[in-house]
């Protein structure tokens, strides 16, 4: 177990420092000039060359990329031109509620998939496995921030049940968490119903069922733990995906979170909010992913004794 | 570290069984199971017929003119009779503009930038893919972590950073969405090459005296071109999904092209008194993603269900 943690825990550094270089990468190697960008195209030419000197972009690639690293490595994105504050602060102040909606995403997601994917299982190609399966496409390709006006146009411009936006008490988590949690039920749905399927013949359960256990027993007990695997994966993969998802489902809703922050700092060009916004989403999805690959191995032997 | 993302990638954990399909394989259920499928195919190849031939010809026959404004006929409900005679049968936005005639203009950008992205991002993919599974060493190694590494990013994010970058423009939108998209053509192919590259009639071309082109380009290629399209299939529901949030975060495709996403973004502020402008052209959208979506599984069921997975 202790090589299969190294492994998984080296392999989670590279790909950090792997979206890390491509950051780098990114800003530095488009065309234009990072300076340039920041200061809009209305600025002189001696202010680009003074914010050029600032920045270190005179310095040769590797130079710069060194001092990058270093930078990142303290936790060091530079301050916020519009906030005049530190980036990584902006940005951390933020994530709390970035996680809280893609928390309460999960929940839903998890919760709603599974369920109804046992209830297809359990009603393989009748009618409510049908309408299972229908939900499951649409959930899939509605686009999200589509669906998000419609909950605000449906529930709270005509039914008045919600607020259409903003942050606050737990009612405002519904409607962004739904929103968000669509794509996760569509999946959850299909694994849950196919990974029952998969095992509903096998021997152990019908030793189960020749055992004289309840119906329930038999699938919650011992054919869900079978479909467990997956669900687990895809669920952390899809956390990270939440947090990505959560960018445009923040915009829909007014949503004060990292992703709003985000699509603010695009427009007002604060690359070093962009910078330490994208960065934390993108450490987040990788800490996840590592979580996940170690309880995976926890719940499949097969798995860290390497196959 | 011996391919060690496999483990945790969707595409390889979720083995996908059809559940559907009986053991022993009853002719009779299985007929039927083929008539659905075909069903599914001639359906969705309609709706994207349908939608095609909009993008085509609607332009033509309805004139839509990004800088024209109408005050005169702003915000009206869809069926209204505007003041030049035509009927705004999706209604009008808020300076007057027939939403039908800006939906098939969107049809236009949309359908483009899909194809566009798709040809892109296949190139580059099973490009990676047929030089990583051919040649394999350290090749496959690099191209197969630069993969996984972008892999565990998530698409959409990319996406917004690189489209930050570059500012809003189409061939940007493409650039941006092929950049996040070659990695599953790149996967595809990398095992379908695996699989090929030793099989019987590759190796007898081989002892013939075959070069590594003709044995790739002849051989090779033509044995996946089944799968690569099964992938293109429901990629483009995705990409066509992604240009739409992109331009809906204003990202995307620049004002004077309008596309679906943008229609439904002007809408927002209009949500009380003009419903129809955010509605309607998310529908439209909402009916051809899921005609991908249906006919790619209906595709792939058919020609090649060990990709059930993908």
């Amino acid at each position: 177990m202790t090589a299969y943690l190294i492994r998984r825990s080296l392999f989670a550094a590279f790909v950090l420092w792997g979206a890390v270089t491509i950051v780098f990468l990114v800003l530095r190697l488009v065309p234009g000039d990072p300076a340039l960008l920041i200061l809009g195209s209305d600025a002189t030419p001696d202010e680009i060359e003074q914010l050029r000197e600032q920045m270190g972009l005179n310095q040769p690639l590797l130079v710069q990329y060194g001092i990058y690293l270093a930078d990142v490595v303290r936790f060091d994105f530079g301050d916020s031109y519009r906030y005049h504050a530190d980036a990584m602060g902006l940005v951390l102040d933020r994530f709390p509620l970035t996680l809280q909606l893609a928390v309460v995403a999960m929940v839903i997601g998890l919760v709603l998939g599974i369920a109804l994917g046992v209830v297809g299982a359990l009603r393989v190609n009748r009618l409510a496995d049908r309408i299972v399966s229908v939900f499951a496409l649409l959930a899939q390709s509605m686009p999200s921030f589509w669906i998000g006006i419609m909950f605000i146009l449906v529930f709270a411009r005509q039914l008045h049940i919600f607020a259409s936006g903003g942050h606050g008490g737990f009612d405002r988590l519904i409607m962004p968490g739904v929103t968000l949690a669509l794509p996760l039920i569509a999946i959850q749905i299909r694994l849950t119903r196919s990974g029952l399927l998969d095992v509903v013949h096998e021997n152990y359960i019908q030793t189960a069922r020749a055992k004289g256990l309840p119906e329930r027993v038999v699938i919650f007990l011992h054919a869900i733990r079978n479909a467990i695997i997956p669900i687990v994966t895809v669920a952390g993969l899809e956390f990270g995906k939440l947090l990505g998802g959560a960018v445009i489902v923040e915009t829909v809703f007014s949503w004060p979170g990292v992703g709003r922050l985000l699509i603010d700092s695009i427009s007002a060009r604060d690359y070093n909010v962009v910078q330490a916004a994208i960065l934390l989403i993108a450490g987040g999805f990788v800490l996840i992913n590592l979580i996940v690959d170690v309880l995976y191995g926890y719940l499949d032997p097969r798995i860290r004794l390497g196959r | 570290m011996d391919r060690p993302m496999d483990q945790v990638l969707p595409g390889e954990a979720v083995t996908v069984m059809d559940p559907a399909e009986p053991a022993g394989g009853e002719p009779k259920q299985s007929k039927t199971r083929v008539k659905i499928g075909r069903l599914r195919i001639i359906v969705s190849l309609s709706v994207i017929g349908l939608y095609v031939l909009a993008a085509i010809f609607g332009p033509i026959l309805l004139k839509y003119d990004a800088v024209a404004t109408d005050l005169g006929s702003r915000l009206k409900p869809p069926g209204t009779t505007l003041a030049n005679g035509q009927v705004a049968v999706f209604g009008t936005d808020q300076v007057g503009q027939d939403i039908l005639a800006q939906m098939m203009q969107g049809a236009r950008v949309s359908i483009t930038v899909g194809v566009a992205t798709l040809v892109l991002a296949g190139l580059i993919g099973v490009a990676a893919g047929i030089a990583a599974g051919y040649f394999g060493g350290w090749l496959d190694m690099v191209l197969m972590r630069l993969a996984d590494i972008q892999l565990t990013f998530p698409s959409i994010l990319l996406a917004i950073f690189i489209a930050a970058i570059l500012g809003p423009s189409v061939v940007n939108v493409v650039i941006v969405l092929s950049i996040s998209n070659w990695v599953t053509f790149a996967r595809v192919t990398r095992s379908q090459v695996l699989g090929l590259k030793n099989r019987d009639f590759v190796d007898a071309t081989r002892t013939l005296g075959a070069r590594t082109w003709h044995l790739l380009t002849r051989s090779i290629l033509p044995s996946m071109i089944a799968p690569i399209l099964v992938v293109a299939t429901v990629e483009l529901g995705h990409v066509i999904l992604a240009e739409a949030s992109l331009s809906f975060l204003g990202l995307g495709t620049p004002a004077s092209t309008p596309s679906w996403g943008m229609t439904i973004a002007n809408g927002r502020d209009y949500l009380s008194n003009a419903w129809w402008i955010s509605t309607i052209p998310g529908i439209a959208l909402a009916a051809l993603v899921i005609s991908f979506g249906v006919l790619g599984d209906a595709l792939r069921d058919r020609f090649d269900p060990r990709l059930r997975s993908m």
